[in-house]
């Protein structure tokens, strides 16, 4: 014990100086790990609602915000890692904000997004109570190689979780994931319903591990559906046709597919965790009040007329943001990077269909590979007005060109972590890690 | 719009097993390239199980995962033949990552077990527990070459195999000999993703350069083609890598 005290005392030493200079959140948890490796499984391993741990390739962020809303709005009080940093020293970093030198926080339950493999590292700190697995797309291969393999992260998430686990059962490589549950362990199902089913493909990625194709079973009752009723709202339907219950009509404030699935997933999450105690009408209020993460779909006000900033990391998410704002056409921005954090290889812009945007045209590329950006779009015959790969200069250009009209800019993470101080310079916005949670 | 130059068949080889880094970019960029040189591209999906298309002026192939390998490594084996007679008959070919693997001579896994290749390329791949991940650089026959490599199979030539390119920037075949890939007649492996036609015009020209005498009999007649953000893209990647 006096050791977490030594490591949280210089931990919140480390964020004190950190935060004066500007800097980054995940230096403190690191000073707080290096002297007390036990940290983690000190200051959340009694708290009695348990570990719950958010993964997959897309949504984490998104359903970690709407499933700890959920909570709240049931009267929980929750620990989590707001700021997106879904490593472990993130969560510790997170955690000296919030616990006194004893080390614990206070709190019912910790809701957590962790990255595929970053979630393996913390399991082996502290066991997951509980598990919610989103899904498993193409995304950073450089840092996972195959996808494969990322399914195989997940799966071992899931043998490794001590109470209950929530699976997508639309995705393959996460439903296949239920066979390596320890038996005792209760598992829950999301997904969508049959009258949506069509749409999954633009989500999925190909599974091509084995011969039979994957055939999602026919929903059980305590499976958690969604059913869009329009392009805004929907219903999330606890067994088949909401025989046990219906959020509902609610509308979201992100817009699109891939957010409703989120609030289906957070929805079978927090009913897992509540029991007897899940309201739908307490949950389905919750989800329609939670406002999008930054650069998720975030919209700006931008000198009085709407900006949106939409990250895009992947084929599968790029493909369900290009659906989700084909319906309304504006000004449009695409940044690409290929850091570290973007993944370096830019091969799976390649693999997303641009159509949706030919009629209009694309305002401007920028970004590094802003070039290559340009060169894809005309293999989609989308005009391409103009190529400036300084983000700053390209964003400068951008607002002037737009005239006040409503613009939105599809970009890569560390493009709109750029673009996104930028902006907050301009219209007085909250900075990154400052975001009211 | 003036008559068309003349019908070329592109086959696409196990586009569901075999493309997961981009590479039916590839394709695309061949069937959109024909379009504006003014031929007609005629595009075939080969699926396992499925009957070799009747004509094949151009194949491609792309990088998988290791199931997706397994998986069509018996259609494989099923179409050898006709891809022999075509190579041999110098159909232009492209085969990247996972594919060019299958069209050398072997596969040796990490543990040893030796898995037999189409042998079209004179080349032996031994798997290995590292993986040669970054951005590349090429010199070929065709000019600087950029892409993307991924892969932790390490590939020997043969001793008479030419290569691709000589590396300038990354890893190559197995990140010793400065090779990359492997060129017999009009057939070529690669490990380059990115994809690689795409910015590399003069390289996608030069393979339908090969196709379009076998479809119609004639020389291939290009158009003056703008492929300014090609070009610049390359020499950007090519200016950041080297320097």
């Amino acid at each position: 014990m006096l050791r977490t005290t030594a490591a949280i005392a210089a931990g919140k030493l480390t964020r004190a100086v950190a935060k004066r200079r500007g800097g980054g959140s995940a230096l403190p948890g690191l000073v707080a790990e290096r002297i007390d490796p036990k940290i983690l499984g000190h200051a959340l391993g009694a708290l009695p609602g348990g570990i719950v741990v958010v993964s997959g390739t897309n949504g984490k962020t998104t359903t970690t915000r709407m499933l700890v809303a959920v909570l709240r709005a049931h009267g929980r009080t929750v620990f989590t890692n707001p700021t997106g940093s879904n490593f472990t020293r993130g969560v510790i970093s997170a955690l000296l904000s919030e616990v006194g030198l004893r080390g614990r926080p206070v709190a019912d339950i910790a809701v957590l997004e962790l990255d595929e493999a970053h979630a393996l590292k913390f399991a082996d700190a502290l066991t997951p109570t509980h598990a919610l697995l989103l899904n498993v797309a193409r995304d950073q291969l450089d840092r996972f190689a195959e996808i494969d393999h990322t399914a195989k992260l997940l799966a071992s998430l899931a043998a490794r979780t001590s109470t209950g686990v929530v699976i997508n059962r639309d995705d393959s490589f996460v439903a296949r994931s239920a066979d390596g549950v320890t038996s005792g362990v209760t598992i829950d199902y999301f997904g969508v319903d049959a009258s949506i089913a069509h749409r999954l493909p633009e989500l999925m990625e190909q599974d091509t591990r084995l011969d039979d194709d994957y055939v999602v079973p026919p929903p059980g009752a305590d499976d958690v559906l969604l059913r869009p009723v329009d392009e805004r709202s929907l219903e999330i339907l606890i067994g088949v046709d909401g025989a046990g219950g219906v959020l509902g009509p609610l509308e979201l404030k992100q817009r699109g597919l891939a957010a409703m699935i989120n609030a289906t997933a957070a929805s079978a999450m927090a009913r897992q965790l509540l029991g007897s105690g899940f309201d739908p009408a307490t949950a389905a209020s919750a989800l329609s009040a939670v406002t999008a993460p930054f650069g998720r779909g975030e919209v700006i006000d931008a000198g009085g007329s709407p900006l949106e900033l939409v990250l895009v990391k992947n084929p599968a998410g790029f493909t369900v943001a290009l659906s989700t704002y084909g319906s309304t056409p504006v000004a449009t921005m695409i940044a690409i990077n290929d850091n570290y954090a973007d993944g370096r290889d830019v091969s799976w812009l390649y693999d997303v269909s641009f159509e949706s945007l030919r009629e209009r045209g694309v305002a401007l590329t920028s970004g590094v590979r802003a070039f290559d950006m340009a060169l894809r779009l005309e293999y989609d015959e989308v005009p391409v007005a103009a190529v400036e790969p300084d983000l700053d200069r390209a964003l400068e250009r951008f607002l002037a060109e737009r005239a006040g009209a409503p613009a939105r800019i599809f970009c890569t993470y560390t493009a709109m972590m750029s673009l996104r101080r930028n902006l907050a310079a301009r219209y007085d916005l909250p900075a990154f890690g400052e975001e009211a949670s | 719009m003036s008559m068309s130059k003349g019908e070329i068949h592109v086959v696409h080889l196990y586009p569901r097993e075999m493309s997961i880094y981009g590479d039916l970019g590839n394709t695309r960029t061949m069937t959109a390239r024909l379009a504006r040189h003014g031929y007609t591209p005629v595009l075939h999906q080969h699926h396992p199980g499925a009957p070799f298309p009747d004509q094949a002026h151009l194949v491609l192939g792309g990088g998988g995962q290791d199931s997706g390998q397994a998986r069509v490594e018996a259609d494989l084996e099923r179409i050898a033949g006709r891809l022999g007679d075509l190579a041999e008959g110098g159909t232009p070919m492209l085969m990247i990552c996972g594919m060019y693997q299958l069209f050398g001579n072997a596969f040796i896994t990490v543990e040893g077990k030796r898995l037999p290749g189409l042998g079209i390329l004179d080349v032996t791949t031994q798997g290995n527990a590292k993986r040669m991940i970054g951005p590349v650089v090429l010199s070929t026959d065709f000019g600087d070459v950029v892409g993307y490599e991924n892969h932790s199979g390490s590939t020997r030539l043969g001793s008479g195999q030419a290569p691709f390119g000589s590396v300038r920037s990354g890893f190559g075949n197995n990140g010793e000999d400065r090779t990359e890939g492997a060129r017999t007649g009009n057939v070529f492996g690669s490990y380059l993703h990115g994809p690689i036609l795409p910015s590399n015009p003069r390289f996608a020209d030069a393979l339908l350069s090969y196709a379009v005498p076998l479809a119609t009999g004639a020389a291939f007649e290009p158009e003056d083609l703008d492929d300014a953000f090609a070009d610049e893209a390359r020499t950007r990647q090519v200016r950041r890598l080297l320097s």
